[in-house]
């Protein structure tokens, strides 16, 4: 063609997707996956014993509440807060073969990056108040989800009260310790 | 899949110089633009057989991409006076500008087996002349939504002078699952939706993906361990590894440098996050900022000498500009409500934000110095924009609200014209818009 005669002719690599199929994990979407679920709902599910046992992680999770709230956009442990953790504290001391990880989260109303620096300032704060009562802080761990698992899904501050959390999750750790 | 990857070639004959500054054709993209350019796409001469229905679907995509971006609506072939038999054959410009069509584009297609060879011409058809030359691609058939993405990214280069983004790709999180148990998966796609191919699997939660400069790369948090860390996946064999980063609980809210030789982030380390730089080729780490409140969300400015972040240092999370090394930061946001997720404009004008006000999110932009601020969007929860690589359109995710709510992502001009929900199949949240492709 005339009008190309003047044109520089360029080669240049394409580089384009000839897959059909887009998933190369033989999932279809979340179906097979386990996103998130260890322990992200601090349910604390793999551990036996009885609610009445003291000793048993049950009575941690139930009689003593393995979870506490936060307001808004803050992370001080609320008096209720702290009558939790002094049992959380208590039963650590005397279960010395478990550790835990202690969980932070935060409502759905904050940007995703936000809420899991929250979520770990919340979850670092009821580190620091387990280990000003004895807890070593060699035990203890903590990790953020930030909005990532909200236990209740609804829009309104009933649901985001208990959201905004951190959940300390046991581990049985006698032979890793 | 770049295993399966097939290398094309594209034979790319350039316009020819200035001919096109002459001619009305002519859109300069700014906030006043409302009235659309007119153009007309006839279907794309098949020159041989074989190349009937791919030359039908590059003349759909190309009205389509066209169309897409707002600034240009298409006369449909309804109205048609002329057709067009040959490519070669000499325009009826009287009968295009009979229909009121300002642009008009022809272009002719030949299948030889796989090989895929498109032609293409843009007409400014009120001055009656040629805009640009006729240029060719050569490719393959599979490919043929890039080729037609090139045809609209080359006609929209000609009429605006500015750099298209049809020929582009999207990292995302694709979501699956109730909210309280959302699976999350790494996956990539065309701009418009096409080609979703994914990255990972669903067994750990993945967050907000970004892609290095060049595209090869993309870096993204993953809950794999438990605890947030930052992995590197290469995008061409999906091949992952885990940052090294400095010493910290957890690492997150990653983006490469310019150069794709840095990675920016932030590490929290008892309960205090703050912004770190790693260098992928030493392994060195700096600290950037060590105040006691939360800094995140950094993105560097094209030069690469400043970072945009957000920090609730004031007591509510505003933006910050400081130098790439770190030191003295000056606040850019003084509007009511919150900032964050600043991103920094490819032109390096602008930075987008996210938004949190009276309980609506917007996805908005500012100048740099913080001043002509503008929010794009308003919606129960709006976040994380990304820029499109001409820096003319921001991609971003919205979710619902309720027990039901489930995360799209959309589009919007930065003039907040065109806003519009991007065709993904299934949730899809953290959108990071790739350069356009080579």
């Amino acid at each position: 063609m005339k009008m190309m005669t003047r044109a520089t002719v360029l080669l240049l690599a394409l580089a384009t997707a000839a897959c059909t199929n887009p998933d190369r994990f033989g999932g279809a979407g979340g179906a097979d996956g386990a996103n998130g679920a260890n322990g992200a709902n601090g349910a604390n599910g793999g551990l036996a014993g009885s609610a009445n046992d003291p000793a048993s992680p049950q009575f941690f999770n139930q009689t003593i509440g393995d979870r506490v709230l936060f307001a808004v956009d803050t992370s001080t442990i609320t008096p209720t807060g702290k009558t939790i953790l002094d049992g959380q504290a208590q039963w650590l001391q005397t279960n010395a073969d478990y550790r835990a990880v202690i969980e932070g989260h935060a409502d759905e109303q904050g940007t995703r990056e936000y809420n899991l620096a929250l979520g770990q300032r919340r979850a670092n704060a009821v580190r620091e108040y387990l280990v000003s009562r004895g807890v070593p802080s060699s035990r203890l761990q903590v990790t953020s989800f930030g909005k990532e698992r909200p236990i209740e899904v609804c829009s309104e501050e009933s649901c985001y009260a208990k959201n905004r959390r951190a959940v300390t999750v046991l581990s049985f750790s006698s032979i890793t310790s | 899949m770049m295993k399966r990857l097939l290398t094309l070639l594209l034979a790319l004959m350039l316009a020819g110089p200035a001919l096109a500054q002459s001619g009305p054709l002519r859109l300069t993209i700014t906030d006043g633009v409302i009235e659309p350019i007119t153009f007309a796409v006839p279907t794309f001469q098949a020159e041989n057989g074989a190349a009937g229905q791919v030359a039908a679907d590059i003349s759909r995509l190309v009205a389509q991409d066209l169309a897409g971006t707002g600034l240009f609506r298409e006369v449909p072939a309804t109205a048609f006076i002329s057709q067009v038999s040959s490519f070669t054959q000499p325009v009826a410009y009287a009968d295009w500008r009979a229909i009121n069509s300002q642009g008009l584009i022809t272009g002719a297609v030949t299948v030889n087996g796989n090989q895929l060879v498109v032609k293409f011409r843009l007409y400014d058809v009120f001055s009656g002349q040629e805009l640009g030359q006729g240029q060719q691609l050569v490719g393959t058939v599979d490919g043929w939504r890039r080729m037609a993405h090139k045809v609209a990214d080359a006609t929209y280069s000609r009429i605006t002078g500015e750099g298209g983004y049809f020929d582009s790709r999207v990292v995302f999180v694709s979501e699956s699952g109730p909210k309280d148990n959302r699976q999350k998966r790494l996956a990539i796609m065309d701009y418009d939706g096409a080609n979703l191919q994914f990255l990972t699997d669903s067994s750990a939660i993945v967050l907000a993906p970004r892609f290095s400069p060049n595209g090869d790369r993309v870096l993204y948090t993953s809950f794999e361990s438990g605890f947030p860390r930052i992995n590197v996946l290469n995008v061409g064999n999906v091949s992952r590894q885990q940052l090294g980063t400095a010493q910290g609980e957890m690492a997150f809210s990653p983006r490469f440098s310019r150069d794709g030789r840095q990675v920016i982030y932030s590490l929290s380390n008892g309960g205090n996050t703050d912004i770190y730089r790693t260098d992928l080729g030493t392994g060195q780490h700096v600290r950037l900022t060590s105040a006691p409140s939360i800094e995140t969300a950094p993105s560097l400015s094209p030069d690469g000498s400043q970072i945009v972040f957000e920090s609730d240092r004031s007591g509510t999370q505003q933006l910050y500009i400081m130098p790439a090394n770190g030191g003295e930061a000056r606040r850019i946001s003084f509007g009511d409500g919150r900032y964050g997720t600043p991103v920094w404009s490819p032109r390096g004008d602008l930075v987008a934000f996210t938004k949190q006000n009276a309980g609506r999110f917007h996805i908005g932009v500012m100048r740099t110095d913080g001043s002509e601020e503008r929010l794009l969007t308003s919606s129960f929860l709006d976040e994380g924009p990304t820029w499109s690589p001409n820096g003319r359109v921001i991609m971003f995710s919205r979710e619902t609200q309720g027990a039901g709510g489930t995360s799209s992502m959309y589009s919007v001009d930065i003039s907040g014209r065109n806003l519009k929900a991007v065709p993904v199949q299934g949730g899809a949240s953290d959108p990071s818009w790739g350069p356009l492709q080579p």
